[in-house]
């Protein structure tokens, strides 16, 4: 079958909602663009447990630092499910890691800002993880299957983080002037930097278009945005707080809060390497890594001598 | 290392620990050691993993991960597909182990099962006052 025709029956599957499983045959160019993307996914993941992992041995109570565990552990297998994911298209774990390691890949620039107070990490799992929440409930219905799989998962999980997120902002809405100074704090501080999260405008994004026409992506960045504003203007009065945008407002005529516009400048910096913590992350993750190569060394020296007893065993018997 | 800010005459302490932004002195220009991901070795195979959810259900495939040997794949597995309860039992395969047809087939191999219509109970058009059928 000649190359058109396989391309014909591809489109012909995904405009059917029929899902491209591994074993399929599909466009170099799709297989790239889902390597890209869902291995950035997963280093964001990864990546994204550092921020966090700040805060666990400051936790202010047990079990505020019970929840953060579980919580960390959880972004650990969100990772772990999308590097499997990524595998099934034919890539190595180690080109993946790899990738990260020397900065070819990217991992979602929201992580390269720091937790400099506990309510940030409140801020995290309200804003951040909420707008996560968003791209990730649409991807559920992409059209790779593993990749759609393990979003399902995913999403069963993560609500935890929002609701958790939240919990924290609102004890503290209701504490002492501290408290509640802190709380706006974060919130001014992850609001802009949430918003950036759905990526660049859709007239300036690179690989929208043939994302949408793949079933890829199934919602524009700005409808998601909007979606995700929407939402949060609502919530945020449940916390007697305010958003920093002096611009955003209800809109009667389209149903949607009007909103201010990003600083484009600070997105293209952060995504380019240039944020507050871009470095530090990557270090972190290489530095883990290294620490790791003993533990990795142990784990398949002991399982060599596990088999080795094994068979010596059986043959006693 | 700390800052204070002042909003409303109120005193806020932000810490920077170990999550300091470059600008504030953290991160910095230090020189790094890259240690490529290379198959080290004995590389830890790809598992295959199945979860049954609870006494009486199959046990149905979940993802897959990497582990030293057969043990280290189910204990990894417990932790990372079963966290919420998820499973009672847990089955390992190293993925090479799994034979798959070949989708590119599917027309042929299958092919045997479409003309038997009849196999199916909807085929017998019986008598509406025939019931518990």
């Amino acid at each position: 079958m000649s190359v058109q025709e396989l391309e014909k029956i591809f489109q012909s599957k995904i405009e059917q909602e029929i899902k491209i499983e591994p074993k399929d045959w599909m466009p170099d160019a799709y297989r790239k663009t889902l390597i890209r993307q869902i291995s950035q996914h997963a280093h964001s993941e990864i990546v994204g447990m550092l921020p966090e992992g700040n805060w666990i041995s400051r936790a202010p109570s047990l079990k505020r630092k019970a929840i953060l565990l579980a919580k960390v552990q959880d972004e650990a297998g969100h990772g772990l499910y999308l590097y499997s994911a990524t595998e099934t298209l034919g890539t190595t774990r180690e080109q993946t890691i790899n990738d990260l390691h020397n900065g070819k890949a990217k991992y979602s620039s929201i992580f390269n800002y720091p937790t400099i107070t506990w309510a940030d990490i409140g801020a995290i799992g309200w804003l951040v993880d909420g707008a996560a929440i968003l791209n990730q409930v649409m991807l559920c219905r992409t059209s790779y299957g593993p990749y759609a799989r393990a979003m399902v998962r995913i999403c069963k999980e993560e609500s935890f983080h929002q609701r958790q997120g939240f919990d924290i902002l609102l004890v503290l809405s209701k504490g002492t002037p501290e408290q509640k100074a802190m709380c706006q704090d974060a919130i001014n501080r992850w609001w802009w930097p949430s918003l950036m999260m759905f990526g660049p405008h859709d007239s300036e994004s690179t690989h929208s278009e043939q994302s949408t026409q793949w079933k890829i992506k199934r919602m524009s960045n700005d409808e998601l945005r909007q979606k995700f504003v929407d939402m949060i203007a609502e919530q945020i009065k449940v916390l007697n707080m305010t958003l920093p945008d002096p611009k955003l407002k209800w809109n009667e005529q389209t149903g949607h809060y009007d909103f201010g516009e990003i600083d484009w400048t600070e997105f293209w910096n952060v995504v380019k390497g240039n944020g507050p913590c871009n470095k530090q992350r990557l270090e972190a993750r290489r530095k883990a890594w290294q620490d790791g190569a003993w533990v990795r060394e142990a784990a398949s020296v002991y399982a060599e001598k596990r088999k080795a007893r094994q068979q010596k065993e059986k043959q006693i018997a | 290392m700390h800052k204070t800010k002042n909003q409303m005459n109120i005193q806020i302490t932000r810490y920077y620990y170990g999550d300091i932004p470059e600008d504030k002195g953290g991160g910095g220009s230090q020189k790094i050691t890259i240690t490529p991901a290379v198959s080290e070795a004995g590389d830890w195979p790809l598992w295959e993993v199945f979860i049954r959810s609870k006494q009486g259900i199959d046990h149905k495939h979940v993802g897959s991960l990497h582990a030293a040997d057969a043990q280290m794949a189910i204990e990894n597995a417990r932790d990372v597909y079963t966290r919420r309860m998820e499973g009672v039992s847990i089955w390992v395969v190293e993925s090479k182990y799994i034979h798959a047809s070949n989708p590119d087939e599917a027309a042929s191999l299958y092919e045997p099962a479409n003309d038997k219509v009849y196999r199916h109970p909807t085929f017998y058009d019986l008598p509406d006052e025939l019931t518990h059928m």
